[in-house]
């Protein structure tokens, strides 16, 4: 059982017996006013999107779903393919169950797929993933109120902002969470 | 570091307290304008105790308990004690306390800027608060234009005065009397007012149905409402103000009342601040606001998330 107080984007939680993801979350209080937790959910069956404001009395049911660690292998279009490593049973999710966890997907990374009824419906990334810099745009100096950073694109064709000393090149590390840098990886 | 996260490892945490600096260096700066504003208005800087035997009795603010004390969540009622004791302006900066707050707008330990002027009203805070945050920027450097989150705003006086029932009428789906008998004031406030609020000009949302105002003065002309506003820039709110109720007796009451709603939530149920309503009985004509440091740092870095604004967040220590 959750308490509204657990919610945060990733957490998978049952809404008349299917299991949704929060993929958006914003904690509101106007002033002197109560708590509210404003949620943006997917339907992680039907992919349908619905947007819900909780109370701190409300409380929830996880989701109702099976774990399987997986080896992301390779996509094929809209196509995304994953094995099992103890039994070599292969899965596929369409690009909508995977989402944005596709700016994230490096060959071979270990990932944890949910399955709902025996069918895969979702994906869990390590909340860390190195990745590697294919293209930096030489640094502008900037605004330095929001610290000095410039746009890269990894290999996976994800754009994000990093400090200026990152070069093409480079591994850094990603926060999956939120999608932002962390650290340059030590080679 | 995403909030609410419970992950407490992680990469790169030396490069990201580095990576704050510029942020750290604004709110120093911000910090020091603030001091210069209020004693350059002849305004007394004072301190009073973090620990406190009995916080301000509000239904929806949770204190932290300390040992048989708690941690104050704000300071106000000890401020309002020195007010009634003949301190005429005065003002604190100060860490508050309140527990199951987190989000990107949201510490459970968190800066406030409190200041109290004997024989004021909220209006006139409301010119203060205009002086104040242009006295701010001009200190930063950043004169009267500034944006937020792609909002422009324009500092320069004056601001939108906007009363609560007018914001209804303008930007919600429902009356403000339909929405408080649906008890969705709250839901409507922060889904279909608070966005729309405060760009280009910040905006002072006025006159707050007497229900949702536990220690201001209800309007004399309409009892209905209390003089309290709030302060919004580009949908941020800023800042809660109030002319104070100095009727100990109706303080009493409305302080009861919240607790009984406490109760009724099986919320924790703080003991009755006693001296603060005996001093309250000498309180002459006064007004008082809160306003929050972080958010006003948040505004100037032009930062959506709070935790840019302080050296640690709670997932961070």
């Amino acid at each position: 059982m959750y308490n509204a107080s657990d919610l945060r984007k990733g957490l998978k939680i049952q809404i008349n017996k299917e299991p949704y993801i929060i993929i958006d979350f914003q904690f509101s209080k106007p002033g002197k006013g109560q708590a509210l937790y404003r949620c943006k959910l997917k339907n992680m069956i039907s992919g349908v999107i619905v947007d819900r404001t909780y109370r701190s009395v409300d409380t929830f049911e996880p989701a109702n779903l099976e774990e399987r660690k997986m080896q992301y292998l390779y996509n094929q279009g809209e196509e995304f393919f994953f094995m099992d490593l103890e039994n070599y049973e292969q899965i596929t999710l369409n690009s909508d169950q995977v989402g944005e966890a596709r700016n994230f997907l490096v060959d071979n990374l270990e990932v944890e797929i949910s399955f709902f009824d025996n069918r895969p419906i979702g994906i869990t990334l390590p909340n860390f993933v190195d990745l590697k810099v294919v293209s930096a745009d030489p640094w502008a100096k900037g605004d330095s109120v929001s610290g000095d950073s410039k746009p890269v694109t990894l290999e996976t064709g994800y754009k994000l902002r990093v400090p200026p000393f990152i070069e093409e090149g480079s591994k850094i590390t990603v926060d999956t969470r939120t999608g932002e840098y962390a650290t340059r990886v030590k080679e | 570091m995403l909030p609410g996260s419970k992950n407490n490892s992680s990469p790169g945490e030396l490069e990201r307290l580095a990576g704050k600096k510029p942020a750290l260096q604004l709110r120093a700066k911000v910090l020091q304008a603030l001091r210069l504003f209020f004693i350059s208005h002849g305004y007394l800087e004072v301190e009073t105790p973090f620990l406190i035997p009995a916080p301000a009795p509000e239904a929806h603010i949770d204190a932290v308990r300390a040992g048989d004390a708690f941690l104050h969540t704000s300071p106000e009622l000890c401020m309002k004690r020195l007010l009634c004791a003949g301190y005429p302006k005065i003002f604190q900066i100060c860490a508050c306390f309140r527990n199951n707050e987190r989000g990107n707008l949201h510490l459970p330990q968190f800066t406030l800027l409190e200041w109290y002027r004997l024989g004021a009203n909220y209006f006139e805070l409301m010119k203060e608060c205009e002086d104040m945050v242009n006295f701010v920027s001009n200190h930063l450097g950043m004169g009267s234009k500034i944006k937020y989150q792609s909002l422009e705003l324009d500092l320069k006086a004056p601001w939108q005065r906007t009363s609560v029932q007018e914001a209804f009428a303008r930007h919600a789906s429902l009356s403000m009397e339909e929405a408080l008998k649906r008890e969705s004031f709250d839901r409507v406030m922060v889904e279909e007012i608070e966005p729309k609020l405060g760009s280009p000009k910040p905006t002072f949302l006025y006159d707050y149905p007497a229900s949702h105002a536990a220690l201001a003065r209800l309007n004399k002309k309409e009892p209905g409402f209390a003089e309290r506003f709030e302060l919004y820039a580009a949908g941020l709110e800023l800042a809660n103000a109030f002319s104070e109720l100095t009727d100990a007796e109706e303080q009493k009451k409305r302080f009861e009342k919240e607790r009984e709603k406490r109760r009724r939530e099986g919320k924790d149920v703080y003991p009755m601040p006693e001296r603060f309503l005996k001093a309250l009985s000498h309180m002459p004509e006064a007004a008082g606001i809160a306003f929050g440091v972080d958010r006003l740092v948040m505004l100037f870095a032009d930062t959506p998330c709070i935790d840019k604004v302080v050296a640690f967040s709670p997932e961070e220590l």
